[in-house]
């Protein structure tokens, strides 16, 4: 951990709060760049909570108060002059059901560009490769090129949460929180997916939050255990599944609580 | 083995009766529409022709046609609409979308309910304190329409965030997690995928506003002008009114004239209404989840 360039996401004494209840509690961790992490620990830990604690969503809901600092790529994003714009530019969200909005391929992909970019001059042709750049990373690209004007909503599951993945990438993202990205999928198209995660790994730091201990073991680098709103491990994925530290880890990942 | 027991068959009973109960009741409910709709068409059909619709009334309205009043009940709708539409949606995109749901929000949110229930009359008189004389719009169209508008906002805004709120939160976190403002939500995600139930809501609202009496009495329809209004400041004859003028304050009013007055009033109010239901179809087909 020391020989290693500055985490991608430092937390320091993190507290969470929605309204009375007390939701995280002092979380510490350092995310590492480029690598993915798996978030697991039963129903209710605060998985989601910290997860949106990373692009600051969490605040849309009037009652919710933090203490503590997040730094991601080492600056502090809940530094007063921070625009939540930027924010959610850098750390991309990916959610549990995907979520196309009610638009066209093309217009999916392209919505997150536009917004960062309006005003400037983009050409038909700049988007279209913006478009296809995308499409071809998340491996979409030769099932869909025929159709990008049809809606996003038609598509199947998979494909969906794949989009839902492509349509972050042209505002170029370093961070991806993955929220139970393949819960609403089959055996196969989760295994589709994860592919493609594992694909994206490297140029990203992935967050992924997932309640399935086989994708955590085979899917991720480090893996971070909670419970309860704390933080109770956090090391190389093999580590936690074959020698854990603690024995509420170990009673967790064989599937002694829900 | 599988026969009825003597619980199935009491139950059964009781799922016939239950059932035959409320057909009558649905029954009781449809029988008085088309009774009225029956007697309207009887009655007041024979009188109605293009004439009737484009001359003015004659003989102390005892005779003639209703092109004043038709035209003063659109003139009516449309300027309360130009006021209460872009208000009424305004607010409510700002409580459903911008405002957070503490008790200030709360309060505005009961206001608007209860303000939908006040009775049109006192619309009215509170129209006749306000932009009669407050505002010194006289009894104008202008000054009815406000009134109108005062009465029919509650229900736009209601009608409005149903609409707004039908549209899934997943769209706008999706917006804002890619960096879209609220407004960039609103005008790209939830406006685009409201504006069928938004529309429905108005065109209904519309209807509404067209048979309203008591609010557009003391503050801008006249018994009876032979003349068109020029502006927003004149007084207009209005059908809701003149229906009320013939039925009860003209002597020698032909039996059939009120029927047909009547009748072209529930004609403008359904047509508004299967507009709005068309419409709604029409959109509904474009919608994209
Ligand atoms: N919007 C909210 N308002 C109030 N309490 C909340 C809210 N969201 C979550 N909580 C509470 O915070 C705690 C953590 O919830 P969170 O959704 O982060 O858990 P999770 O680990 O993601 O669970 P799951 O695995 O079921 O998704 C829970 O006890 C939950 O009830
Ligand atoms: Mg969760």
């Amino acid at each position: 951990m020391d020989r290693q360039p500055s985490p991608a996401i430092d937390t320091q004494d993190l507290n969470l709060w929605y309204g009375t209840f007390q939701a995280l509690f002092d979380v510490n961790l350092k995310i590492k760049s480029g690598l993915i992490t798996s978030l697991i620990g039963p129903s209710g830990c605060g998985k989601t909570t910290f997860l949106r604690c990373i692009n600051r969503i969490n605040e849309r809901l009037g009652y919710v108060r933090t203490t503590g600092s997040i730094e991601v790529l080492g600056h502090d994003i809940y530094a007063p002059e921070v625009e939540l714009i930027q924010v959610r530019k850098l750390v991309g969200m990916v959610f549990q059901r995907p979520n196309p909005l009610p638009l066209s391929i093309r217009e999916n992909i392209l919505f997150g560009f536009r917004t960062h970019n309006a005003g400037k001059k983009i050409t038909k042709s700049d988007e279209d490769q913006i478009v296809e750049d995308a499409l071809k990373r998340v491996l979409l690209w030769d099932t869909v090129s025929s159709r990008l004007h049809h809606s996003a909503t038609h598509l199947s599951l998979e494909e969906q949460q794949k989009l839902c993945i492509a349509r972050l990438l042209p505002v170029k993202p370093a961070v991806l929180l993955m929220d139970e990205p393949c819960s609403a999928l089959d055996p196969r198209a989760t295994e589709a997916v994860e592919e493609l995660i594992w694909e994206l790994r490297g140029d990203f730091t992935i967050l992924i939050v997932t309640h399935n201990m086989a994708q955590a073991r085979r899917a991720s680098d480090e893996c971070i255990f909670m419970l309860l709103g704390k933080v109770i491990e956090h090391g190389l994925t093999e580590d936690v599944f074959i020698s854990p530290e603690h024995k509420e880890t170990a009673d967790y990942i064989e599937g002694r609580y829900g | 083995m599988f026969t009825a027991t003597e619980l199935n068959i009491r139950n059964q009973k009781i799922e016939r009766r239950v059932k035959l109960l409320f057909l009558l009741m649905t029954i009781l409910l449809v029988i008085p529409v088309i009774l009225i709709l029956g007697v309207l068409v009887y009655e007041g059909g024979p009188l109605i022709s293009v004439d009737f619709l484009l001359t003015d009334p004659k003989d102390g309205m005892t005779a003639g046609g209703i092109f004043p009043a038709l035209v003063g009940t659109i003139w009516l709708v449309i300027v309360a609409l130009l006021v209460s539409v872009p208000i009424g949606v305004a607010a409510a995109l700002y409580l459903s979308e911008y405002a957070r749901d503490n008790w200030l929000t709360r309060v505005i949110n009961l206001a608007i309910i209860n303000l939908a229930g006040v009775p049109s009359i006192v619309h009215a008189l509170f129209g006749v304190g306000a932009f009669v004389l407050f505002f010194g719009f006289g009894t104008s169209i202008l000054a009815a329409s406000l009134t109108l508008a005062v009465m029919t906002l509650p229900v736009v805004i209601v009608s409005t965030r149903e609409a707004l709120q039908a549209v899934p939160q997943a769209f706008r976190e999706a917006c804002w997690n890619m960096g879209a403002t609220r407004w960039q939500t609103i005008r790209h995600v939830v406006l685009p995928n409201s504006v069928s139930g938004i529309l429905t809501g108005v065109i209904l609202e519309v209807s509404r506003t067209a048979g309203e009496t008591a609010p557009i009495m003391f503050t801008g329809a006249a018994f009876f002008l032979p003349f068109l209004p020029q502006t927003v400041l004149d007084q207009t004859m209005a059908m809701s009114l003149h229906l009320f003028v013939v039925s009860t304050q003209v002597p020698g009013v032909p039996e059939q004239l009120p029927f047909s007055v009547a009748l072209v009033l529930i004609a403008i109010v359904l047509t508004m209404n299967s507009i709005s239901i068309a419409f709604r179809i029409y959109l509904r087909g474009k919608k994209k989840w």
